[in-house]
């Protein structure tokens, strides 16, 4: 079976959020990128089913901006044999929206006849939360979306999902869409030896425009804003003062 | 307008507060028009209808439309959407499994967790675990949105909408319902609580997790935790706030052995007040708590539980 992954470049986790003055996004010109942290889990799940013998080969896929090679490279390193580069976008502020991400991942699926799909449940940029769900309506797939346990077995997946009010395990028909959540596992650092690998593991160049799919955004910005700051409050000495506080000038207990 | 808004049902029974917080943002789009779909509908049909602001309320009732599964529910949506120009849930994890691929089978964007409506075609949305707000207008002939509950007032009851009932699809061959495993509590449900404590890896060990229940036992209130505390096995996946878990804006929110990671503040900085317990002075929950108590939370919780 081979696996496809797609792979999202987006801020590291770690970096302070800056909104640009003008409104209109979020400033992301020399600042640390990183892969998006769902889909590094992603991948280390699709490098454990091949460790397991459940799939032959890891093809990993990005849509956006020609830097995104760079995390290509990092899930390469990690242990996927191949990649493909999607350049949709030239500006490293431009967000290609999830349907227009779907739409191009339902070519790549037809090219590649993958058996399995496994996606972060989100990018940590635009938290839409929506990827994996498109492309399993796209091509008419299951799919088993915020997955904490997998168990691939024949011609289906036994997955279990982190819902509201605990886990549900559903079985899903294969191919499938998997959208992983925080805890299916913990991703691997990729060593240096394999990182100096990863260079020579073929990574193929596409554009949105070979797979004839308009990108253009459904969504127009009309301005982004920094939240609404929340001031610091008082340091309270004691449980007695905080009680005080809570009871008296909060109201709240 | 006419908006058709998917109601959280839930093994039958439907989640009032998630559903009547919806409504409210709803109802700002244009009619409203309530889908109870599950294996069993009726009765959150009928309590559906009591919603303040619902016009109508379409039950389907059918085995397809169990356990959550999203192929089901989505293809009975999209049967419905020629009627709707808007059709939106609350952000459950639910409504965020089921809504973009209704969305993909529509051909438009989805608008997900939006915090605020502008107009009709225009929303705001919380985007990098909060730290920017974005307002997007939809270009779309028809939106579909989920709403994140926690930025709405739930709308009241006293309304008698009428409940038609409507066919539900066929099974999914694509998938299929093996277990669920629920936590039964008689606390108040996370997103909807007037008080939430929740605890972080600080706690240690699930057993001393059980100070933080006690504190919220004894306040009436919900248990929340920290990604930390959820992926060290203290807390189970559904207590988890933050940007990937919960959102919860209560009147209170104690934070107990947090440090205040962005990723947890995206999921309570809208807390009206917010207490923190954190014995390193230097952690950046103090920066967003109204009152903040530097003391080892071994001592200090415990004391709290006694006095309160």
């Amino acid at each position: 079976m081979k696996v496809l992954v797609p792979v999202k470049r987006v801020i590291d986790y770690n970096v302070k959020v800056r909104v640009k003055a003008d409104g209109s996004g979020v400033d992301l010109a020399n600042v640390k990128m990183s892969m998006n942290p769902f889909d590094e889990i992603a991948v280390e799940e699709a490098i454990r089913l091949k460790e397991a013998g459940k799939a032959e080969e890891i093809v990993a896929v990005s849509i956006g901006v020609k830097q995104a090679q760079e995390t290509l490279r990092t899930a390469l390193a990690m242990g996927a044999d191949r990649a493909i580069l999607v350049v949709a976008a030239d500006d490293v502020h431009t967000d290609i929206e999830p349907l227009a991400v779907a739409k191009i991942l339902a070519k790549v699926v037809e090219e590649e006849q993958p058996g399995l799909v496994l996606c972060g449940k989100q990018a940590i940029d635009n938290d839409m939360n929506a990827t994996g769900q498109m492309l399993s309506a796209l091509l008419g797939w299951s799919q088993a979306t915020f997955a904490s346990e997998v168990s691939v077995e024949g011609d289906a997946a036994v997955v279990t999902r982190e819902v509201d009010g605990g886990l549900q395990t559903i079985k899903v028909k294969m191919p499938a869409i998997i959208s992983v959540d925080l805890r299916l596992n913990e991703p691997r650092y990729a060593s240096l030896p394999n990182i100096m690998k990863a260079k020579k593991k073929p990574l193929d160049e596409k554009t949105a425009a070979d797979y004839g799919v308009d990108v253009t955004p459904r969504l127009e910005i009309v301005t982004t804003t920094e939240p609404e700051a929340r001031k610091a409050g008082v340091k309270v000495g004691s449980v007695d003062e905080l009680i005080s506080k809570l009871k008296e000038e909060a109201g709240v207990i | 307008m006419a908006v058709l808004l998917l109601a959280e049902v839930t093994s039958g029974e439907l989640n009032m507060d998630a559903t009547a917080k919806a409504v409210t943002a709803a109802g700002k789009l244009g009619d409203v028009t309530v889908l109870c779909a599950g294996a069993s509908a009726k009765a959150a049909a009928d309590q559906a209808a009591t919603i303040s602001g619902v016009a109508k309320v379409l039950c389907a009732e059918g085995e397809s439309l169990g356990h959550r599964l999203a192929e089901a529910t989505a293809e009975l949506i999209v049967g419905l959407a020629g009627d709707y120009s808007h059709i939106v849930a609350p952000a459950t994890t639910d409504a965020k499994n089921i809504m973009p691929r209704v969305a993909a089978m529509l051909d438009v964007m989805v608008i997900s967790d939006a915090s605020g409506v502008v107009d009709a075609d225009t929303f705001e949305r919380p985007i990098y675990a909060g730290n920017a707000i974005q307002t997007v207008k939809s270009k779309d002939a028809k939106k579909v949105v989920t709403f994140r509950t926690s930025s709405f007032e739930a709308a009241g009851t006293g309304g008698s909408a009428a409940v038609e009932t409507v066919a539900a699809p066929g099974a999914s061959a694509l998938s299929s319902w093996v277990e669920d495993k629920v936590a039964a509590s008689d606390r108040p449900e996370l997103t909807s609580a007037g008080i939430v404590v929740s605890g972080g890896r600080a706690l240690g060990s699930s057993e001393q997790f059980a100070l933080i229940e006690g504190l919220a036992d004894k306040l009436g209130a919900a248990v929340g935790a920290s990604r930390a505390a959820v992926d060290s096995g203290y807390a189970p996946n559904d207590w988890q706030v933050g940007q990937t878990g919960k959102v919860v804006a209560p009147e209170l929110y104690i934070a107990v052995g947090i440090s205040g990671a962005i990723q947890h503040l995206a999921g309570m900085k809208d807390s009206k007040v917010i207490v923190a317990i954190n014995k390193d002075e230097e952690a950046p929950i103090f920066q967003v708590a109204d009152y903040g108590l530097v003391a080892d939370l071994f001592d200090a919780v415990p004391e709290l539980t006694g006095k309160l």
